[in-house]
């Protein structure tokens, strides 16, 4: 019988019969889910294993010429080369040195620069011409200028590495500064806060967030500056590693090279995150 | 909704006499003294001996790039009063606020105090805020404890002051959390934590309770009186929650739509104590009553100017 009173559903607290119609009983199709990003453990690993596979299935097939793209196992020789006879060390040791005293110095002058930026109307209407006029400029263009004044020796990398990470470092920190919510400075002024106070207590750490996120660009900008400066004038260096494995064909070393490059990214990658996680423990 | 039947008690003049609208300018010369308003509100303990400090607001007027916000709002506030402030969208609410707690600075008008304010209070002129402003980087004592840290106080003091605050807002158990492990009524006693924490003289509730959900707001607001009974303040209270003025305020100004003038100042002859029963309904839904007659067309004509603006 087609109006035969089941299946019974509760809707609202009370059994009600549903009718059934004509065509049977259908179960309401699901329409969710998807566009959420769900961890997906084993991927990664998978294609980076499977690329990696295929590189070296291609290169030991002889489909990849060894002089043009050597197979991953002939890089890792090399490393575990440059890693006995030191080579290794020399390279990155000097790239560090430069990495790290220009990040330094241009973060530093950056903050201090931004900061002000950030806190007084005067030097942000000063400073956002220069800032706006001088940012575009790729910086390594400048290296034959830092020579010319420094000398073709380390001052000049580290500088067009500390210029390089001067400006975003800028842009990052009064960008931050202005993120930080007016309320809560509102708030420090109705209770009567010295404005160093709250400088200190509410400007700097809100706007912790944006510096660290201007530290992750800058970052990658000293890296390609340091190498960009090394293929332009070193003796040491991991861009003068690599140019020189180039030129003598060597591109087993050549890819070594880059690999540490890959590796130092990586690594830069992980402190900040470490550095991230505990200053914005509270986020 | 139902109505308490019109009990044996009496609340005010709600049946011998009608509720009592008073016009601003017989307000100016000052209702009759809070203590009679207020049977709850007995300054207990250390605060009791504080000496009154009224607050007066003369020809209050503020524009913003030009256009009238506020136009000569004279008011006058008694020590210990709860006066609640609402009016139509843009009103200039918080606007008047900003201008009491001198965190904006009026086009023309001054506010000004008589009297003294009690010796402890360390900031007079205190904030609560609708979005809370904690830091979130703080922990809840932290949080409270940032208001005091720019004074002379010794550490023992200071901790002590943090610990009377999150006990009176029931935070105790709370000091070490962050604000976003806290919900949003936990979040806003911070708020009221930090700002007891200083003792201060006047209270500047800017729609504390706004950002809250409907039950969260109930449980605040019996805590607001619970605490208000113990630490003597004066309130000035912007809200755009007509039961809130109802529930909370002595007085409530209602300000008329852009640029905002004192409309008419309704008094409420109920001790706020004894707003929260069920006999009171009467009289909070007649308050309720007059405040929307008040703002209805007003705030229907707001409406359409913030949304063509």
């Amino acid at each position: 019988m087609a109006d035969r009173a089941e299946p019974a559903v509760v809707r609202d607290h009370a059994v009600v019969a549903v009718p059934r119609v004509a065509g049977g009983s259908r179960p309401v199709p699901f329409r969710g889910g998807g566009f959420q990003p769900q961890p997906r453990r084993l991927v990664p690993v998978a294609v980076f294993v499977a690329v990696i596979g295929l590189w070296q299935l291609a290169s030991s097939r002889g489909w990849l010429p060894a002089l043009f793209m050597p197979s991953p196992w002939q890089i890792v020789g090399a490393f575990g080369d440059m890693i006995d006879n030191g080579t290794l060390d020399k390279h990155v040791g000097a790239s560090l040195m430069r990495i790290g005293l220009g990040w330094l110095l241009g973060t530093i002058a950056g903050l201090a620069i931004g900061l002000a930026m950030g806190i007084f109307s005067v030097a942000r209407a000063a400073g956002l011409p220069v800032v706006s006029a001088l940012f575009p400029i790729p910086k390594i263009a400048l290296l034959p200028l830092f020579i010319l004044w420094f000398g073709i020796g380390e001052p000049s990398k580290v500088a067009t590495i500390g210029f390089g990470v001067f400006f975003p470092t800028v842009i990052a920190a009064y960008t931050a500064c202005d993120s930080v919510p007016r309320n809560l400075i509102r708030m420090g002024q109705s209770f009567g806060l010295p404005a160093i106070d709250i400088v200190w207590k509410i400007l700097v750490p809100g706007a912790m967030p944006g510096i660290l996120a201007g530290f992750r660009i800058t970052a990658s900008i000293a890296l390609i500056l340091v190498v960009a400066a090394e293929m332009i004038g070193a003796q040491y260096g991991i861009g003068a590693f690599i140019l020189s494995a180039g030129n003598l064909m060597q591109t087993d070393q050549l890819l070594a090279g880059v690999t540490m490059l890959s590796l130092l990214g990586l690594t830069v990658s992980f402190v900040l995150g470490v550095v991230e996680r505990a200053v914005l423990r509270w986020r | 909704m139902t109505l308490a039947p019109q009990g044996e008690e009496q609340f005010g003049p709600t049946k011998d006499a009608p509720l009592e609208w008073r016009a601003p300018s017989e307000d100016l010369v000052g209702p009759s003294a809070p203590s009679g308003h207020l049977p709850n509100f007995v300054g207990e303990g250390e605060h009791a001996k504080s000496r009154a400090m009224d607050l007066r607001l003369d020809g209050i007027t503020h524009r913003y790039d030009g256009l009238p916000v506020l136009d000569g709002i004279d008011l006058l506030v008694r020590d210990g009063e709860t006066v609640a402030i609402i009016g139509p969208s843009g009103c200039g609410k918080s606007t008047l606020l900003g201008i009491i707690g001198g965190l904006l600075k009026p086009t023309a008008g001054r506010v000004v105090t008589s009297g003294t304010p009690r010796a402890d209070s360390l900031n007079p002129f205190t904030y609560i805020f609708q979005d809370f402003a904690l830091l979130p980087w703080r922990t809840v004592a932290a949080n409270v404890e940032l208001a005091l840290e720019h004074h002379p106080l010794p550490g023992s003091e200071r901790r002590r002051r943090v610990r009377a605050a999150l006990e009176l807002t029931g935070l105790d158990d709370f000091a070490a959390a962050l604000p976003r492990q806290l919900s949003g009524g936990m979040r806003q006693r911070v708020g009221i934590a930090r700002a007891l924490v200083v003792r201060p003289a006047v209270l500047l509730l800017d729609e504390p309770l706004s950002a809250l959900d409907a039950q969260t707001r109930e449980l605040l607001m019996e805590d607001l009186l619970a605490i208000w009974a113990r630490e003597r303040s004066t309130r000035l209270y912007v809200t755009h929650n007509l039961d809130e003025a109802a529930r909370l305020a002595d007085r409530v100004v209602v300000l008329s739509r852009r640029p905002g003038r004192v409309r008419e100042i309704v008094s409420i002859d109920v001790p706020v104590g004894e707003r929260g029963g069920s006999a009171a309904l009467p009289v909070i839904a007649a308050v309720r009553d007059r405040l929307w007659a008040l703002i209805r067309d007003e705030a229907r004509v707001a409406e359409r100017e913030v949304q063509h603006g």
